[in-house]
């Protein structure tokens, strides 16, 4: 079962198009990372995907089918938004008994629980908590509703390291433990090779790069030879050329047994490196970036 | 087989039993209670001065008027007619407020603090949060508007009585009977949608107090006197307490000219100098003198008997006009793109 299915799904505001013609398929049990600079439609593609808004162009379906927004998709996804907007004036508590009367399921020894553990006061109002707090409140939250998909938008962005760290740590133990799969938007790199098993790379609203993430480490590495000789390589599968001094590092599409020009060297690739060699390949004009092909491979192989 | 896979897929996109009202009921209370309690207060606060001045009021009445005869009277009016003047003229401005201060609020906050990004994600949905949110807070004030307007009838029953106020003068008519409660629930409902519309509070609570006003002035100023088509009278005296809604003067079975403005004072003047009050002159109304050169005075107007029936009408349309208005949100939040 696929957990999200889009098909030439688009957004359109005003005249300017925030996600175009993004076709994937996220299947379900995985922690996807949906990567991409600012304002590459990370959070309208998350939109659409909880109903929040619906599109201008194509379909988005959630959980097997069920129509993004209808009432049986929403009963059983979770979505913590981006800044986690609680209602500051409610305490801790309160927001659980809220949350409660708004769903038809609710895990209370679940939610209280957590909130000890967090060491977080009942009686204090949601505004006062730290930011940390406040968003392990809202995860605790969205995962007391006992969802099978869980939305973040940006969830760890505003936090520092080890709020980050311990949020990350409550939401793979979900993922690992109640088999919830997760989908989380994200700028920072740093962390996804720990925490994500999928990988969706959109840019300038578009999908560039979608697929498990082994999967993608293997069938990318990393060159390293002179770098005079680098532009004979442009022709080639080349996502991104970086040149330093003598030597220049290539990241090309390439199986573990592709053979290996003589005087250079492959390394495998990390999925930091992976990540921002595309997304920095769209403005590294000087060789010719990944074909919309390789993109149709990498869509099917998430299939 | 893919029939029935067919038909297991429908019932389960049909979607699971939903959330039943009454816990939405209950996060509607948790969210609005400081609002709501805050209207009691300020109501209640009012109620018991309008009960305390009622009850001297009446007491006057009772004690002044009834025996005393028109002069005492007269000093009754004077001593408490200011005071329900500025009663009558505060209370107008309460459904404006409640529209303002509680139905703009309602979802404008909302969409200001981006916690509607919490709510419409929730297993209950957009339209029955949405409504769950908006009727039971509709019902709450237009019911406690309800219970005011008995309330100030009640306090205003001597001016009636005395025939120093009539039930259909515009300082009246829309708080008393069912208008007050229809009122209130109107604002409210204007200030919902407005506030669904505009995503914030501040310029929300100031469309609401315009679109409020706006639409209040005009049903005072230009429908009301035509829910029912008027009577004609020629007769000088209207029985029972009327609401005269226009008068003028024909000759010879012509119009000759409106019962107000320069033209009545001109006419006037030349034809009876002695009735504008000069001294030394006749002492008859211009209406009777104008009659004696001819002319007749016509009156149109709403006989008293009719108030229950303006009030329903007036009651029924804002009921639907709220209904309306109330569904209109609703289907702003259904259709509205994040």
């Amino acid at each position: 079962m696929n957990v999200v299915e889009a098909r030439g799904l688009g957004k359109r505001y005003g005249s300017t198009w925030a996600l175009r013609d993004c076709s994937l398929a996220i299947p379900a049990g995985h922690v996807v990372a949906l990567v991409g600079p600012n304002g590459a439609g990370k959070s309208t593609l998350l939109n659409l995907v909880v109903g929040l808004a619906a599109p201008s162009a194509g379909i988005v379906t959630v959980l097997g089918g069920r129509p993004a927004g209808s009432p049986a998709a929403l009963d059983n996804i979770a979505f913590v938004a981006q800044d986690t907007p609680l209602y500051g004036n409610l305490s801790a508590a309160d927001m659980l008994h809220l949350t409660r009367n708004l769903n038809r399921r609710f895990d209370q020894p679940y939610a209280q629980a957590r909130l000890t553990e967090l060491g977080i006061p009942p009686r204090r109002r949601a505004g006062k908590l730290s930011g940390g707090q406040q968003a392990q409140l809202a995860l605790t939250l969205a995962l007391a509703r006992r969802p099978r998909l869980l939305v973040l938008d940006e969830p760890v962005a505003m936090l520092d390291p080890v709020a980050r760290h311990d949020f990350m740590a409550t939401v793979l133990s979900a993922a690992a433990e109640d088999g919830v799969s997760v989908v989380l938007s994200s700028h920072v790199l740093a962390e996804l090779e720990r925490v994500a098993d999928h990988l969706i790379l959109l840019s300038r609203g578009r999908v560039q790069v979608a697929g498990d993430v082994d999967d993608l480490l293997a069938r990318h590495r990393v060159l390293t030879g002179p770098t005079a000789e680098a532009d004979r390589y442009a022709q080639g599968p080349v996502v991104h050329l970086r040149r330093g001094g003598a030597q220049a590092h290539l990241l090309v599409r390439a199986g573990a047994d592709d053979p290996v020009p003589p005087g250079w060297e492959a390394h495998p690739v990390g999925l930091e490196e992976l990540a921002l060699a595309y997304l920095r390949e769209p403005d590294a004009g000087a060789l010719p970036g990944p074909d919309r092909s390789g993109n149709t491979v990498l869509t099917e192989v998430a299939k | 087989m893919t029939t029935l896979t067919g038909l297991a897929n429908l019932a389960e996109n049909a979607g699971p039993r939903p959330v039943p009202w009454r816990r939405m009921a209950w996060v509607t209370w948790r969210q609005h209670r400081s609002a709501l309690g805050g209207v009691a207060v300020f109501l209640g606060a009012f109620a018991g001065y309008l009960w305390l001045s009622g009850l001297a009021m009446h007491h006057a009445y009772a004690t002044e008027c009834h025996s005393g005869g028109a002069l005492a009277c007269g000093d009754f009016t004077g001593r408490y007619g200011t005071t329900a003047i500025l009663v009558s003229i505060f209370l107008q401005a309460v459904p404006a407020l409640i529209g303002a201060f509680v139905g703009a609020p309602v979802l404008a906050r909302e969409m200001e603090s981006g916690t509607f990004r919490y709510a419409w994600t929730q297993g209950i949905g957009r339209w029955r949060w949405t409504l769950g949110r908006l009727v039971p807070v509709a019902v709450v004030v237009a019911a406690a508007a309800g219970a005011f307007s008995v309330l100030f009838s009640w306090y205003d029953q001597p001016f009636v009585a005395a025939g120093y106020a009539i039930p259909f003068s515009t300082r009246v008519f829309d708080l008393t009977g069912v208008a007050f409660a229809a009122w209130t629930l109107a604002a409210f409902a204007i200030g919902a949608l407005a506030g669904m519309l505009i995503r914030r509070v501040v310029p929300a609570i100031a469309a609401t107090l315009a679109g409020y006003a706006g639409l209040a002035l005009t049903a005072g100023l230009f429908l009301r006197e035509h829910y029912l088509t008027p009577l004609v009278t020629s007769e000088l005296n209207l029985p029972g307490s009327p609401w005269a809604v226009s008068q003028w003067y024909t000759k010879d079975g012509t119009f000759a000219f409106p019962a107000r403005g320069s033209q009545l004072v001109d006419a006037v003047s030349r034809l009876c100098p002695g009735s504008l009050g000069v001294r030394g002159g006749s002492t008859i109304p211009p209406a009777q003198c104008l009659s004696q050169h001819g002319y007749t005075q016509w009156t149109s107007y709403q006989p008293g008997s009719r108030f229950w029936t303006c009030q329903w009408i007036e009651g029924g349309w804002l009921l639907a006009l709220s209904v309306l208005l109330i569904a209109a949100t609703v289907w702003v939040v259904r259709s509205r793109a994040a």
